[in-house]
């Protein structure tokens, strides 16, 4: 089920520029700066409500930021740039640009009235025109990739957490998405069905497909990423490679954090 | 914990003959609270050859004798209670006449109940849009025609001519006109209680669809907004297939009540069943078993109608549930090949349904 494949793009490069993004009065995210290069593998570590989910919807145009821009492939998400202004996308482009991000929920959620084949060929016929012969034979292609080839016709409810996250991984893929999103992707699971999703997303990692990936799997980051970035209060503190920010964090913030992420795991 | 275990076991190893005398006689002396008095201080005694004798519900038989004799009671009088004229009621039960009134019954039913389902389902969705103006529109709809008797809603319809004499197609507040209808030529009986009925039924379904989509987890419309998929096909295709659960055992009520509700429209002199059998009575004066034929024709509607809901609930109920229960016709399937008279399963719902059912 490997899923390292010679497609090894230079397409999905991020770049966030000062993005501001309130909830009412509480401010969510403070000019956070962030890029992404294609092909890259990033963790965003944080503590609880540091907003880190709210970053990967607002890369997804889930949601709208107050300020700052976010591109993808030098594309802005969401806005287009003319006379010097920027203007609101369509719906219909929004819906484009969000075929080429692919994102995969903490709890799945998978459409529940439907197999796990017809989950993964529902977006690509109805968001991109693919043919169906064409989606099936692609999303059984890509379920065999994820070690669940015989579960084509089961229904969410009939599979275990760790398949569910899979066929949920399979449908992001589907679509052949330039970027792809996962927030705390093994945080629902039981312990010992977290390291099948992780193979699988560690596999897709050599693919060349970008990655942004928000977990507290703090081995995993150390395993998979290029680069992880620590999160606090909205802003960006901390970033740089698994051996600078696991070794030695330099911010006080992502020492305390480190510490008691990773403590608990030496004491085992 | 371990130790605790541990000591059972030995125990349970040493004495499992007098464990197995014991545990019985507990048992017999005051069966319902044997569990619980047994617990604390049982070992772990292997039960694997003790027969297995199932609890008994005298309480469910007397029950079952009581409703038997009076549905026995109720039936008796049916039959031989001559007034209630069966030989009329067979004549004329599928007289020319009466059939032509239940066939624009089931249309009107048909016509307005999907008008009005579908018209219900866009006013939900108005009513949910972030469009303040959408939504306000919906629940002035819902207000206005869910707070005027139905009765009110049809004379008003059909006397629209009154009201405005002719209905004109074009540019509001302009002079230009595409068509003029007269009023009156254009509202026909039918299509006032087609109307009345739909507009009615419209302000009540689009609630029923309403709590149905709102019973459906946010994740799933999330998830579809993340693969790009249209707002349509959204609501469509992954919100209202799941919405259908909630919303199915209501509509049914709603759409059984419209069967019967659409003998309101008697009022137009609008010749669905009620009317027909009305007419009938008002010439032969056999009151009683003409509302028996338009009783029994109702009965038969709604029993069709409830039987499609059972079939169609469980299709929506895919995926929901791990595995589907069998059928009533798959249960009376297996229950004839194994032939097993005392089945669990089957002769507790039967009897447990007895009781409560309105037989
Ligand atoms: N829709 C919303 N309305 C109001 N506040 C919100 C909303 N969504 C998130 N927030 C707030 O924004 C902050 C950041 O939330 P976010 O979900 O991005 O955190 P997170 O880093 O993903 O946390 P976790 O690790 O617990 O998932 C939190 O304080 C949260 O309460
Ligand atoms: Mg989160």
């Amino acid at each position: 089920m490997s899923l390292a494949m010679n497609e090894v793009t230079t397409r999905g490069a991020i770049a966030v520029r000062s993005v501001d993004k309130s909830y009412g009065t509480t401010q969510v995210l403070h000019e956070v700066d962030l890029d992404v290069a294609a092909g890259e593998v990033l963790v965003v570590i944080g503590p609880s409500g540091s907003g880190k989910s709210t970053l990967l919807r607002t890369i997804n145009h889930l949601e709208k930021v107050d300020r700052g821009t976010i591109s993808l492939d030098g594309e802005l998400i969401g806005y287009k740039v003319r006379n010097g202004k920027l203007h609101e996308r369509r719906e219909s482009e929004i819906l484009a640009q969000r075929t080429d991000v692919g994102m995969v929920f903490q709890n799945f959620n998978l459409f529940g009235h439907l197999t796990a084949l017809q989950n993964i060929i529902e977006a690509p016929i109805h968001a991109k025109g693919v043919a169906k012969a064409t989606a099936v034979a692609r999303a059984k292609q890509l379920l065999a990739r994820v070690g669940l080839a015989d579960k084509a016709d089961a229904y969410p409810r009939q599979l275990s957490g760790g398949q569910q996250q899979r066929v949920a991984i399979a449908r992001a893929l589907a679509l052949d998405p330039k970027v792809v999103l996962f927030d705390e992707p093994t945080s629902a699971l039981d312990p010992e069905l977290v390291t099948e999703v992780l193979e699988v997303i560690k596999d897709l990692a050599k693919s060349g497909t970008t990655l942004i990936i928000v977990t507290h799997e703090i081995g995993f980051a150390r395993d998979v990423a290029d680069r992880i970035v620590f999160m606090d209060g909205g802003r960006v503190v901390e970033e740089g490679t698994p051996a600078e920010i696991l070794g030695n964090p330099r911010n006080e913030r992502t020492k305390s954090f480190l510490s008691k992420v990773i403590e608990p795991a030496f004491n085992i | 914990m371990p130790p605790a275990v541990k000591t059972t076991q030995a125990h349970a190893g040493q004495q499992p003959a007098t464990e197995a005398v014991q545990e019985p006689s507990v048992a017999e002396d005051d069966p319902s609270s044997a569990p619980n008095s047994a617990a604390p201080n049982t070992a772990t005694p292997n039960y694997a050859d003790y027969a297995v004798v199932a609890a008994r519900h005298p309480w469910r038989w007397v029950g079952t004798v009581i409703v038997v004799a009076l549905a026995a009671a109720v039936l008796y009088s049916l039959v031989s209670n001559p007034r209630w004229e069966w030989g009329v009621v067979a004549q004329w039960f599928t007289a020319e006449s009466i059939l032509r009134g239940l066939g624009q019954t089931l249309k009107l039913t048909v016509i307005s109940g999907s008008l009005g389902f579908l018209l219900g389902f866009i006013l939900a969705l108005m009513r949910l849009s972030s469009s303040p103006l959408f939504s306000s529109v919906s629940w002035t709809f819902s207000w206005i025609f869910r707070s005027t008797p139905l009765l009110v809603q049809l004379l008003l319809w059909y006397n629209l001519g009154y009201l405005y004499e002719t209905i004109r197609l074009g540019v509001p507040f302009t002079s230009i006109t595409f068509a003029e209808f007269q009023t009156t030529s254009l509202i026909s009986q039918f299509a006032a209680a087609v109307l009345g009925l739909t507009l009615n039924q419209a302000a009540y379904s689009a609630e029923i669809i309403r709590g149905g989509i709102l019973s459906v987890d946010q994740g799933q419309i999330e998830a579809a907004t993340a693969l790009g998929i249209p707002r349509w096909r959204r609501s469509t295709r992954i919100v209202l297939p799941q919405a259908m659960r909630a919303i199915l055992p209501t509509a049914f009520n709603e759409i059984i009540g419209l069967v019967k509700g659409t003998s309101i429209v008697y009022v137009l002199a609008y010749s669905e069943l009620f009317y027909t059998v009305q007419v009938i009575y008002n010439r032969t004066q056999q009151v009683l078993p003409m509302l028996l034929v338009a009783t029994i024709w109702y009965i038969v509607i709604t029993s069709v109608l409830s039987i499609a809901q059972y079939y169609i609930e469980r299709h929506y109920s895919r995926g929901a549930l791990r595995t589907l229960p069998p059928t009533p016709l798959q249960k009376l399937r297996s229950f004839i090949s194994t032939h097993a008279p005392i089945r669990s399963t089957a002769s507790s719902t039967a009897s447990n349904t007895a009781p409560k059912g309105q037989s």
